[in-house]
């Protein structure tokens, strides 16, 4: 089975609400999969659902093929946004009984967490009280409590808020780990250079739709404008003739569009021909961050 | 349920482990201790100055070495200075006092003078002990002089015993202590049942409050189902009270006995004041031995596991109603203390309704409450030692063990929306509209 995840156009309403309103999404395992919209567009509401905290109204969630059951938060890991631990417990004590709850015996459990407390090297924080961690040192345990049972699916939240860009780095290294370990990661966020950098394929979302899914490249290629930059190191002139229109116009710098992208080589050989030396051509494709504003302000 | 035993195991053992919890469960009964010792240290307390009083008679009724005995400290000397050669040398005396007790000169005058004089007026122990001296000499110098029987005097003075008896032959009889023993253990019961659902009911609630603010609560649920964490903090933190009370249950008894055993004073005298004997002063031996009787008597085999089982009601019931008092109140406890109010108010009145049971033990008010289930874990165990009917027992039992399985679904569902709401303050409506949702 290719896709550990599916949600069938599922709705959730709270009261005369409607958080989720028809969302379908795919998760293919062993991929980065990046949940993405504006404050309060229902990314929580849909979570909330594939995590068992809150039930369906309508449509379906399958987790590997079935429905979801009271037996599916054992296979799931969720670090929620609004994240927390108990601070009058030890950090092994803490991590131990999380790890129980996702059912996991004692043993099992103590050696994971061994593993895991090593690959951070926080070995001798076992009996530490959490009270005592300081925020990030505290990010790492809840990372830890939530991959501690090598869940099949990973739904993280916001990941990296309040992290500092050593840990940040930390954190992302042991997702792309996981990742290739075949686990299956939703990666849940409002900041798009992170989705650029660490998603494969996107869902947008804004006001409880689905308004944008597909892999990242894909989704940058439907929404180029056909942009072309070029530069050179002397400069330009001669531009009666270039095929397609000029954008912008520097001495050294233009950005010309192209009805057909075909003609990209067309355009790079007018100038070739005329002798200019050519240090840079590229396709401008625009960032997620513009899509993003782009879609949900046209929505 | 599978994870139900973590819940419980977690919330039981870090409350029981706790340096505040270890202290208050063993220093409680020791400041018990400490509060008989001291009680027993200011009750012994005599006066430490040795005193000798100087006794002018002029009655003559003092004539016996018998009737000069110690009191305490204190001693006498009968002399026969007069008072005013007695008072003119004072200074030089060794008496701290002179007591002086004038000619009986009306034998038929009910009331009688004697004076007392020294730097500083006598204390009340002493005031009691010399003037019953004189009562009691003055009294048999009468009977002398009027030529009175003793016998027939004392025939005279009768006490009278109320013994109750039951209807019906061969049901236990009861003595004249059944109802006062009755009523200081329904008492003590019913105290502890309030304390109870109040201290660990508040710790129920303060406990959701912290998971809702630290902000566990949602990596909870999206392992354990938010009835089966409610429950197991409730099951969990009702260890904890239990566990308690059975400490206190060993060592208050313990610590009570050492104390008294060290001042060698009668302990029922305080222990009175803790609820369990009240004892009238007076003959005590006698009366000691009814009320020990009375006690051993009781039916514990019934009254213990029928107290336990309202405890365990009690608790959950009002244990419940914190929980979802608790995931209703945001971060900031002060605002949720308006919701707390319509819980304690019950409790509140339970408890008063409790201390009149325990006088009236069967009106109407008694029974009725002791049946209603928001009461009944309070009233009830105060009538227990009152042998309340069978049938009101059972059916006080069947009420508050469906109203306890309504109440507990009835916080889940509040419950359940409640912890995931942040930052918003609800209100009596809201956890209305919750405990309807579809979530």
């Amino acid at each position: 089975m290719n896709s550990i995840l599916k949600v069938n156009n599922v709705i959730k309403r709270y009261g005369d609400y409607t958080a989720v309103n028809g969302i379908n999404l795919e998760l293919k395992r062993g991929k980065i999969f990046g949940l993405l919209g504006p404050n309060g567009a229902g990314k929580t509401s849909l979570i909330r659902m594939m995590t068992t905290i809150t039930a369906i109204d309508e449509g379906q969630i399958l987790f590997n093929g079935k429905d979801l059951n009271a037996d599916s938060p054992q296979y799931i890991g969720y670090m929620p946004e609004e994240r927390g631990l108990y601070k009058k417990m030890k950090v092994g004590e803490q991590l131990l009984y999380l790890a129980q709850l996702k059912g996991l015996s004692k043993n099992q459990a103590k050696e994971k967490i061994g593993y895991w407390l090593e690959k951070f090297e926080i070995n001798d924080w076992w009996n530490k009280e959490i009270s005592e961690l300081s925020k990030g040192m505290q990010q790492k345990i809840q990372f830890i409590s939530t991959v501690v049972h090598e869940p099949e699916l990973l739904i993280l939240d916001e990941p990296f808020s309040g992290l500092d860009p050593i840990n940040t780095n930390l954190i992302k290294s042991e997702i792309f780990n996981l990742r290739d370990k075949g686990t299956s990661i939703i990666f849940s966020t409002h900041r798009m250079e992170q989705v650029e950098e660490i998603c494969e394929e996107i869902l947008l979302v804004n006001k409880g739709n689905g308004i944008l899914s597909g892999e990242i490249n894909e989704v940058r290629n439907k929404y180029k404008k056909n942009l072309f930059e070029i530069e050179s190191d002397t400069k330009f002139d001669d531009l009666d003739r270039v095929p397609g229109k000029i954008m912008e116009k520097e001495d050294k710098k233009l950005v010309i569009y192209l009805e057909d992208d075909g003609q990209s080589n067309a355009l790079l050989n007018y100038f070739l021909s005329r002798g200019q030396r050519i240090t840079s051509f590229r396709e401008i494709l625009p960032s997620l961050n513009e899509i993003f504003i782009q879609t949900v302000e046209s929505n | 349920m599978k994870n139900l035993k973590h819940i419980v195991r977690r919330e039981y053992l870090t409350r029981v482990k706790k340096k505040s919890f270890i202290l208050t469960t063993l220093l409680t009964p020791l400041a018990l201790g400490l509060f008989i010792f001291v009680l027993g240290f200011i009750m012994n307390y005599d006066d430490d100055e040795k005193n000798v009083i100087a006794v002018v008679d002029k009655s003559g009724i003092f004539n016996k070495p018998a009737d000069l005995a110690k009191s305490g400290n204190t001693s006498f000397e009968l002399t026969d200075a007069t008072v005013e050669n007695l008072r003119e040398n004072f200074e030089t005396n060794d008496f701290s006092a002179i007591l002086y007790i004038p000619e009986i000169k009306n034998i038929y005058a009910q009331s009688h003078t004697i004076y007392y004089y020294s730097e500083n007026s006598p204390s009340f122990d002493l005031e009691y002990v010399l003037s019953s001296r004189v009562k009691n000499k003055i009294r048999n110098y009468k009977i002398e002089q009027l030529q009175l029987d003793k016998k027939e005097l004392s025939a005279l003075e009768t006490t009278v015993d109320l013994d109750p008896e039951p209807i019906t032959e061969g049901e236990k009889d009861k003595s004249k202590y059944t109802s006062t023993v009755a009523a200081a253990i329904g008492g003590f019961m019913g105290f502890i049942m309030y304390l109870t659902v109040f201290i660990y009911g508040m710790m129920v609630l303060r406990s959701v409050m912290e998971e809702k603010t630290n902000r566990i609560v949602e990596v909870m649920i999206s392992s354990v189902k938010p009835f089966e964490l409610m429950l197991g903090k409730i099951i969990g933190v009702g260890g904890v009270g239990l566990t308690q009370l059975a400490i206190w249950a060993v060592l208050i008894p313990m610590i009570q006995f050492a104390a008294s055993a060290f001042w060698g004073f009668d302990s029922s005298q305080i222990s009175a004041m803790g609820g369990e004997i009240p004892v009238d002063q007076g003959g005590m031996t006698d009366d000691l031995y009814l009320v020990m009787n009375e006690i051993v008597n009781q039916d514990w085999w019934s009254i213990i596991p029928l107290f336990l089982i309202y405890f365990v009601g009690g608790y959950l019931l009002y244990a419940s109603m914190f929980a979802a008092v608790g995931s209703a109140i945001g971060d900031d406890m002060t605002e949720g203390q308006s919701l707390t109010i319509p819980i304690t108010i019950p409790v509140a009145i339970a408890f008063y309704i409790m201390i009149t049971t325990v006088k009236s033990p069967n009106s109407s008010l008694a029974i009725f409450s002791s049946i209603f289930p928001l009461f009944s874990p309070i009233v009830m165990p105060a009538r227990l030692a009152f042998d309340p009917p069978i049938w009101q027992v059972i059916l006080s039992i069947v009420c508050l063990v469906g109203t306890c399985l309504l109440f507990t679904w009835i916080a889940g569902r509040i419950y359940r929306i409640g912890i995931l709401m942040y930052g918003k303050k609800a209100s009596f409506k809201d956890l209305a509209r919750w405990f309807f949702k579809q979530y």
